[in-house]
């Protein structure tokens, strides 16, 4: 098939695919896509997990074909002739292949052979890229020894060692602290601008999409919109109302009421208020409990815009009211989880530097933090999974490390990969994790069903876990921690990978949880969510920088653009203070 | 107690429904073991069939010509060539056309009768080892079958003494497929079970689950007994199939006792899935316990007496062997399966496998928890 000179270096035309399961069925990977991107120009796509954007990439970049439809790449026909496509575009997979036990250097070098590029290419493009993404005093670094932030940065330095026409982008923000996700924003929009790079980046975090000229939405291989970010905006506008209850009501509590409001396509808590996005064109009416809240209209952003798509696809919420079997023993108020100079130490790093805080009961607690900040480790320390270097802490009561076993019995924990044994169903995953807390019987049947009921999982019982989609493999890892209704759980990034629906049911549970009495301590890297709990602690390089409920974490940000600060903003600002003090120091 | 039990009978039905549910390990837990047996059973012998010699014969006798008669009547052997004279041996034997010279020296018969020792000259290609080795023991068995036999027929001279023969078997070629089949009940379930065991807690590392594991009540031994169970009972399931090709496919006749058998085999699957956890509990992932557990496998076959005799080895090695549960399992399967060995005959064995499994199942144990990670 030859194209006219194409007048877009990229241009997809109906495109379809469908994969085949192991199990043998098929699913629908890519259905009908149609889009542009033009000349010097940042596209974004834009969506949750699941919803075709590596696909799309791969098949851009000719790693796959189509099943119909025609990809036309720098004019090439990439079906056909994938060679010379690839020889002209610089692809960054999501996990791009950075060989760890090489310095950065020896990196950029084996890319610029693999690529062939010339000594004299390499001493003109070197300086320029080592600048860019201020690599430049850790060229004898091992990869694997750098942070996420720095790794993604030398992947694109490698990727653009052989100047490309074109430039994809798989979620090059996916595991990176907010402020390497900035700086790498920045990157990239820098290389449109000067060096005037056409560049494709897939990201679900929706807030990127409005750093980007065009964006295409993407859900279940379908598009939702594409357009310019404020087009998509545009379709939420006069929809979007900041609540704030007038009673006293915590954000949270509001936030879980408008949710489930008729006429509330979305409501996130933000700075202290929530943000709703309503189906007309005017604030909520009250709903049978009466609520005392007043709403003021707020201009739309890209991600109002996209909830409204993405609702009228994904449909109702389904129930997320969670009803716990028995009361929970104990005071509101008393300390579930102690944490005294806490300590961790492998060789001479040190991965937890004396970090305190305290859990009450029925709390909400959140630890905040970019990859390698010592959250992990922390979590890993309180569920007795790796001893502590030094220091005290006490869950329930116990050092899960020395406590006996059964001091286990009284904690849930989700990790960050929903650990389930993938070739066994859902039935035989919850009946497996029953009869590890002990539940047998009578007791073990009706706990598996109230599980299943909660989660909305019979469905799916007899489905291996492996393939479920994510927001079920999300609530059978919740249902397991469940089931022996435990006094405290653990949550290890709960909520990566999930879409935004997923994740504000998820959400609700947790409040609805937290409310029955059951302490909750979680980990998230979106900053967001940090907006759910009652308080947080945000940890950089192993030490504690702030403790407390949001907003007063929020209020250490200067007020920018006459907007209140944002929890990332808020996280910004503490963890720049805090090395900007440790940089002082060294001098 | 009761409920330590349970958890951990959750666990071993939980490791059995992983390995059951799936095709492909299906096929590989008890496909492979059969087919295995069946290459080893046929290719990893020492079987002599019709080895081409050449033959030259000094002495012309009846003697020479009734000895030649008796090899040649074998099968075993296949004369390519008769030479004339001594200059002509080392053109067939340096072309591989012939792997064997048998030289039959002047006076043979004159020798025999004078009832002194008769001379036979057997040079082989010794590049290959394993056949000249054979071949040549084989042929000296043949001769000394025919000595006693011509013998006895001329009474005239009687040998000045008797010799012996103790061998069981006459023919050799039954003998090391006999030997080698029981040995591979031993020999398989070990690659298999330790590989297995090792790659369970590997792949729980991977997925993330085993963390999930430790945070339940779970304690470290119930965690290792629920490991080890499923994959003795693999074990013992792939021996049964072993077992059954032996008897009905290959038609080695079992001697000894069953319970004897399977009561030693329980205590060698509890000493090589020892092995394996403890490989697994090092390994930070399923690569690591696949390479750990191929490396130490590789020695254990060796140094096991499978392929050599143990007695052949350097005294170093030779205690060094102590460690390795094969050679105790090789060495109890042959007694129990040909000789029908007892329990006295096979303490040494049994308490050197229970000495094993009593040390490497604990470590693997409290590895779980304390490994650094």
């Amino acid at each position: 098939m030859r194209f006219p000179t194409a007048a877009a270096p990229v241009e997809i035309r109906r495109v379809h695919k469908t994969f085949r399961r192991p199990s043998g069925e098929t699913v629908k990977a890519l259905a009908e896509i149609s889009f542009e991107a033009q000349r010097h120009e940042l596209t974004a796509l834009v969506g949750p997990d699941g919803g075709g954007k590596t696909t799309l990439l791969r098949m851009i970049a000719g790693l796959v074909a189509p099943d119909a439809g025609a990809v036309s790449v720098l004019g090439i026909d990439a079906c056909a002739d994938p060679q010379s496509v690839q020889e002209r575009i610089g692809y960054m997979p999501q996990r791009f292949g950075l060989y760890e036990d090489l310095t950065v250097q020896e990196n950029l070098d084996l890319y610029a052979d693999l690529h062939g590029v010339g000594r004299q290419a390499r001493t003109d493009i070197y300086p320029r890229l080592l600048r860019m993404t201020a690599l430049g005093p850790f060229t004898r670094r091992l990869a694997g020894a750098l942070s996420g932030g720095m790794k993604q940065k030398l992947g694109l330095a490698c990727t653009l060692v052989r100047a490309p026409e074109l430039l994809l982008l798989d979620e090059p923000t996916v595991g990176v602290d907010p402020l390497s996700r900035k700086e790498l924003w920045e990157i990239v929009r820098s290389l449109v601008r000067e060096s005037a790079l056409t560049v494709i980046v897939s990201t679900s975090y929706l807030d990127e999409a409005e750093f980007c000229d065009h964006t295409v939405a993407l859900h279940l291989g379908e598009v939702l919109a594409q357009g310019a970010p404020q087009e998509i905006a545009a379709r939420a506008s006069g929809r979007v109302f900041m609540a704030s209850a007038t009673d006293g009501t915590p954000a949270r509590s509001l936030q879980a009421r408008l949710f489930r409001h008729p006429q509330v396509v979305d409501a996130l808590p933000e700075a202290g208020r929530v943000r709703i996005v309503t189906r007309d064109a005017a604030p909520p009416s009250d709903d049978a409990d009466g609520f005392s809240a007043t709403f003021e209209s707020t201009a739309a952003r890209f991600e109002d815009g996209f909830m409204l798509l993405f609702r009228a696809r994904a449909g109702e919420v389904r129930s997320t009211a969670i009803r716990l079997e028995r009361a929970l023993a104990g005071e509101a108020g008393e300390v579930a989880v102690e944490v005294r100079e806490l300590l961790r130490t492998f060789g001479d790093f040190v991965a937890v530097d004396r970090v305190s805080f305290e859990v009450r009961r029925g709390e909400i607690y959140g630890l905040l933090g970019p990859n390698g900040a010592g959250k992990s480790t922390t979590f890993r320390m309180l569920c007795g999974l790796i001893p502590a270097s030094g220091g005290q802490l006490r869950v329930a009561g116990a050092d899960l490390r020395r406590a006996r076993a059964e001091a286990r019995a009284k904690l849930g924990y989700v990790a960050q990969k929903f650990s389930l044994y993938g070739d066994l169903s859902v039935d035989e995953n919850l009946d497996f994790f029953a009869s590890a807390y002990g539940l047998r019987g009578e007791k073990k049947r009706s706990r598996i069903g109230w599980a299943k009921a909660q989660f909305d999982l019979a469905a799916m019982a007899s489905l291996p876990s492996a393939q479920l989609p994510g927001g079920y493999k999300q609530r059978l890892a919740m249902a397991a921690a469940l089931l022996h209704e435990p006094e405290i759980l653990f949550l290890d990034e709960a909520t990566s990978g999930a879409d935004p629906l997923a994740r504000r049911e998820f959400w609700s549970r947790i409040g609805a949880l937290s409310q029955q009495g059951v302490t909750v301590i979680v980990t998230t890297h979106f900053m967001e969510e940090a907006e759910y709990c009652d308080r947080i602690l945000i940890m950089d390089a192993g030490r504690a920088l702030a403790e407390g409920a949001p907003q007063a974490i929020r209020a250490r940000a200067p007020r920018r653009e006459g907007r209140e600060p944002t929890m990332e903003d808020a996280f910004i600002a503490v963890v720049e203070a805090s090395r900007g003090r440790a940089q002082e120091a060294v001098q | 107690m009761r409920g330590s039990a349970h958890r951990v009978l959750a666990l071993v039905r939980k490791e059995l429904l992983a390995i059951l549910k799936d095709t492909r390990s299906r096929i590989t837990v008890f496909v492979t073991p059969i087919l295995q047996c069946l290459i080893f059973g046929y290719a990893a012998s020492y079987d002599l069939d019709r080895v081409p010699y050449v033959l030259l014969d000094l002495d012309h006798s009846g003697a020479s010509r009734a000895l030649v008669a008796a090899i040649d009547s074998t099968g075993t052997f296949e004369r390519v060539a008769t030479l004339r004279n001594a200059s002509e041996i080392a053109a067939p034997i340096g072309e591989k056309r012939a792997a064997l010279a048998l030289v039959i020296e002047r006076d043979f018969e004159r020798e025999l009768t004078a009832a002194r020792t008769a001379k036979l000259q057997v040079i082989a290609d010794g590049r290959n080892t394993n056949t000249a080795g054979t071949a040549q023991g084989y042929i000296g068995e043949i001769a000394a079958d025919f000595v006693r036999k011509w013998r006895s027929e001329n009474a005239h001279a009687a040998p000045p003494g008797v010799r012996v023969i103790t061998r069981a078997w006459y023919n050799p070629n039954l003998e090391t497929r006999w030997n080698m089949i029981p040995s591979l009940i031993g020999t398989i379930t070990m690659m298999m079970t330790m590989l297995l065991t090792a790659m369970s807690v590997a792949r729980e590392r991977e997925a993330g689950t085993f963390e999930q594991l430790l945070v339940t009540p779970y304690r470290p031994y119930e965690i290792m007994v629920g490991k080890a169970l499923p994959s003795m009972l693999v074990g013992l399931a792939q021996a049964t199939s072993i077992l059954l090709v032996a008897q009905l496919w290959f038609r080695i006749p079992f001697a000894g006792s069953y319970f004897m058998l399977y009561l030693g085999l329980i205590e060698f699957l509890a000493a090589s899935v020892g092995i394996g956890l403890f490989i697994s509990s090092i390994s930070k992932n399923m690569q690591q316990a696949m390479i750990g557990s191929v490396i130490v496998l590789m020695p254990f076959m060796l140094m096991s007496g499978l392929t050599t005799p143990i007695m052949t080895m350097p005294e170093g090695l030779q205690h060094l062997t102590l460690l390795n549960p094969l050679r105790y399992a090789i060495s109890m399967t042959r007694q129990i399966y040909l000789e029908g060995a007892g329990l006295g005959q096979l303490l040494p064995e049994m308490l050197g496998l229970l000495v094993i499994a009593a040390i490497t199942l604990p470590i693997a144990a409290w590895m779980f928890r304390h490994r650094l990670v």
